[in-house]
């Protein structure tokens, strides 16, 4: 080590164990030979603009793709749309059809799935959140939603057509579809309640404890009311996947043909809008493919509506926070 | 525009010294701005070649963005503007037309917290030769670094094992050895020590008196103690702008600044 | 007046007393109890799922041997000469679930690196939700735009092929599926720290070089997850391959012929009239337990990957 070293007479002197390795030969960094780098920017520079262009083209086969579908069926259907289109019962005759018994049996089986999964899949993630030990019962009830969440939908169907159609003896109703559908779209709306309920701060929580509420009143009182824009988000995403959903309610039984609207969830027989375009897809002819196409239009303004409805609530919600 | 300095000092004001000898980096009236805000206001500074020079002031004082303007890392945060001119070999690195990929070669940079990537501690080192074609041996390259970094002697025998395996201190011995294996000139480093424990701190501090004997050293350090032991030179800033700059020694043992002794006194900061 | 504050001093202040803390102590039990109950539901129906697949084996697997269902090349239930080998189905299900794959998977890696590494804020902000549309699109309408849009192209360009046939179905379901893919490996790459990125650039490397060469090994974990998820989801798609696929158990590897899969078949069926409690009626159960049985391993090999390969960057 050279002499010039100012800090020998510094506290803690330096030990023989920090000194640079290898100090007996010829100092490493003196071997250095910048020329063995050949950084070859220019190519590289090229290599990653092209990888750039390519990443990009990739990003937007998606939204072509997706344009290109909204086009063909607005082309297709757009003819088939009129006020009579949602008032009439399907048909033989294709212009007499419609899509009435589809559209009420959309709503119906939208309220009965939101009137057994809202709760369920709250009150579940309420309990997760807020009152279960962390403990292996918890974690199981934990994966078991992660796998239900990837449990294919036709799955549920065999599910809903043996338990609620068959044992339960619903019958093919409204009541039957929904109870399945509500099984498919839990797992989606514990997981969005769970995140909705972890946003809000422990402080909260800590503030009423302090103030001597027990753990339901502060939830109910202070938590939820925090985590409800987020939960009423999740929960109505969840509920446009239940509209579009169409093996679950072959399998429970919709009929092709309805020719009346179901009175009550218990009346025997209905049908949903996407069942609706599956059945008359799948006949021949164009009037049928023009029938199925708008009904398809229809479909999609509806979960237009609701996923811009859940959209404006998160923010608005989020704005005011 | 010659970089070669005089032998005599230069100052521009009382409280600016430019060391002696030749100094290939060099800020000249430099400028960084995020947003509306100025982070470095109008710096001029030489660095001099193979010397350590430490950066030290307040929190928030520009140190580390001034640094960080010297190998362009600044770019990568979106907003951030550079007024003024940063200088190697006479050139001017914001200049349209250089390379930012070229100057992080050439100006290599350690960061406060080490970040070795999650390969094994040869990969980590071969990374960046490989990136900059290099063409040369490999394994020699790499045995280099690491006694360079005062590391071989340590990993010689694990070199396929995870570089997250290594302590803290290894893990920054490592991340200089990393730095040094694209053989750069200058070598910036951003708090090197500040989260390792005494005895790494130690090894990193005796690590850079060796550098110096091959590299211009460059540290920010908010440790005064450190700026004392391991640099030649020492700068303090505040607020954005250069008060004082001269030989270690003199900041302080004799600041001209009340501002410089009111921080070395530890009056703020 | 000296009468009244007394008589409230005398009184506890916070109106409920013992005998109201006990009250909403009980209550508190009973919300814990309902909670509880509610949350068991998710059990239940996990039960309930493996109890009704399960429940009509015995019966069906006494009458077809399970060496001849697994390995059998004939899938015909439905017809008088009966046979009941499912590898139609099954291969049936995994060749368009490749095909969708094969386009999903570069496509949304390649989607996920151009929003996490290079896309500007604002474009991502339009671009992210949009690609999210891709995913909330029913899969019934994906199924009629394979068969009224996309078959009548294909078929231009291979005249001889099946109106229903594989190569639709995937390729369509593949779209589908891109959003998948892109958003969960996006997570996966910006999860990996700044710091990591920092280093790369310090060494001089160009954005190319850190994104393929830092980003993507330090996140492979959540990426190769994600695309486990997705090759499960395309095997229990239902309505594409309903739709455009074909009603026929083709054991066939060829793209360009129909071909039915377990979930077509399975929702073929029950729109048919196979009557209950005959071995037809069974082959549903059958077939959506081998369903079941692949996409519950996929998910948990998906979770496992995700947890055990994920790196430590500190």
């Amino acid at each position: 080590m050279s002499g010039r070293d100012p800090r020998s007479d510094a506290p803690g002197a330096r030990s023989p164990a920090t000194q640079v390795d290898g100090a007996a030969g010829p100092h490493p960094a003196a071997q250095r030979d910048p020329n063995q780098f050949a950084p070859r920017l220019v190519g590289r520079r090229r290599w990653g603009v092209a990888f750039q262009v390519i990443c990009l083209v990739a990003t937007l086969v998606g939204v072509v793709v997706l344009a290109l579908l909204l086009v063909d069926i607005i082309m297709d259907g757009a003819g088939r749309l009129s006020l009579a289109f949602l008032d009439n019962f399907p048909s033989r005759f294709a212009d007499r059809s419609g899509v009435k018994p589809a559209l009420w049996g959309s709503a119906w089986a939208l309220l009965l799935t939101v009137v057994i999964a809202f709760p369920l899949g709250v009150g579940t993630a309420i309990w997760l959140e807020e009152y279960a030990p962390d403990n292996r019962f918890t974690r199981l009830v934990e994966t078991n939603i992660a796998n239900l969440a990837g449990v294919p939908s036709i799955v549920y169907g065999i599910l809903g057509l043996a338990l609620f159609v068959r044992a339960m003896a619903m019958g093919r109703t409204l009541l039957a579809a929904g109870a399945t559908l509500a099984l498919l779209i839990l797992p989606v709306i514990v997981v969005a309640s769970q995140e909705a309920l972890k946003a809000v701060p422990g402080s909260i929580r800590l503030g009423a404890y302090a103030l001597g509420a027990t753990r339901w009143e502060a939830v109910r009182y202070h938590v939820f009311p925090l985590a409800l824009p987020g939960i009423l988000t999740g929960t109505i995403l969840a509920l446009s996947r239940a509209v579009g959903e169409t093996a679950p309610v072959i399998m429970v039984g919709a009929l092709a043909f309805m020719s009346y609207v179901p009175d009550h969830p218990l009346d025997d027989g209905f049908t949903v809008l996407p069942f609706q375009l599956y059945s008359w897809v799948a006949k021949p002819g164009a009037d049928f493919q023009e029938l199925a196409a708008a009904t398809g239009i229809v479909l999609l303004v509806l979960l237009l509506v609701m996923n811009g409805g859940a959209i404006y609530l998160r923010n608005k919600f989020t704005g005011e926070r | 525009m010659s970089t070669h300095a005089s032998t005599v000092a230069e100052s521009t004001t009382d409280s600016i010294h430019t060391p002696p000898g030749p100094h290939e980096l060099e800020a000249r009236a430099l400028s960084v701005l995020y947003g509306e805000t100025r982070a470095v206001k109008d710096v001029s500074i030489k660095i001099p070649d193979r010397k350590v020079v430490a950066f030290i002031g307040p929190s928030g004082c520009g140190k580390s963005t001034l640094l960080r303007c010297f190998n362009r890392m600044n770019d990568l945060i979106p907003g951030a503007r550079v007024e003024g001119e940063a200088l190697f070999q006479g050139q001017n690195l914001y200049e349209r037309g250089v390379d930012p990929v070229d100057v992080r070669r050439r100006i290599g940079m350690v960061f406060q917290k080490p970040n070795p990537f999650p390969k094994s501690i040869h990969d980590n080192i071969a990374f960046g030769p490989r990136i900059n074609g290099y063409s040369g041996d490999m394994g020699e390259l790499v045995e280099r670094s690491l006694r360079q970094a005062a590391l071989w002697e340590e990993v010689k025998d694990r070199l396929d094992a995870s570089a997250l395996a290594l302590s803290g201190g290894q893990q920054q011995r490592l991340c200089i050895a990393r730095a040094l294996a694209v053989e750069p000139e200058v070598l910036l480093m951003d708090e090197p020590a500040s989260a390792l424990d005494p005895i790494a701190t130690q090894k990193i501090e005796d690590l850079i008196y060796e550098l110096k004997r091959d590299y211009t050293v460059v540290i920010v350090t908010h440790n005064m103690q450190q700026a004392a032991r391991v640099s030649d030179y020492t700068a303090f800033l505040y607020m954005g702008e250069l008060v004082e700059y001269g030989a270690t020694k003199g900041i302080f043992t004799n600041p001209r600044e009340d501002r410089t002794e009111a921080y070395i006194t530890g009056r703020f900061g | 007046m000296n009468q009244d504050a007394s008589a409230v001093a005398a009184e506890p202040s916070f109106g409920t007393g013992a005998a109201g803390l006990k009250r909403r102590h009980g209550k508190e039990r009973v919300v814990g109890a309902v909670l509880l109950a509610f949350s068991a539901v998710s059990i239940l129906t996990t039960l309930g799922i493996v109890a009704v697949l399960l429940f009509e084996s015995p019966a069906f697997f006494a009458e077809v041997s399970p060496l001849a269902f697994l390995t059998g090349t004939k899938w015909t239930p439905l017809f008088q000469d009966q046979s009941f080998g499912v590898l139609p189905l099954l291969v049936g299900s995994l060749v368009i679930a490749g095909g969708a794959a094969l386009v999903a998977l570069p496509l949304g890696l390649l989607a996920a690196i151009y929003l996490a590494e290079y896309a500007r804020n604002g474009v991502r902000r339009v671009l992210k939700p949009v690609l999210e549309i891709l995913a909330g699109v029913p899969t019934v309408v994906y199924g009629y735009f394979a068969l009224t849009f996309v078959t009548p192209i294909l078929k231009g360009i291979w005249p001889g092929m099946d109106t229903y046939n594989a190569l639709s179905a995937a390729l369509v379901m593949g779209v589908m599926i891109i959003p998948m893919v892109s958003s969960l490996s996006e997570d996966a790459m910006s999860a990996v720290p700044r710091s990591l990125r920092e280093g790369a650039y310090a060494l001089g490397a160009t954005k190319f070089e850190v994104a393929t060469r830092t980003v993507l090994p330090a996140a492979l974990s959540g990426i190769v997850a994600s695309f486990i998820l997705a090759v499960s989801r395309a095997i229990g798609e239902t309505m594409i391959v309903t739709i455009a696929a074909g009603a026929t158990a083709n054991l066939t590897l060829n793209p360009l012929r129909s071909v039915q899969t377990m979930t077509a078949y399975i929702a073929q069926t029950a729109t048919g009239e196979a009557p209950h409690g005959s071995v037809e009626y069974r082959t549903i159960f059958a077939v959506g337990l081998t369903l079941f049985a692949i996409t519950l391993l996929m998910n948990l090999v998906s979770a496992m990957v995700l947890r055990r390969y994920r790196e430590a960057y500190e």
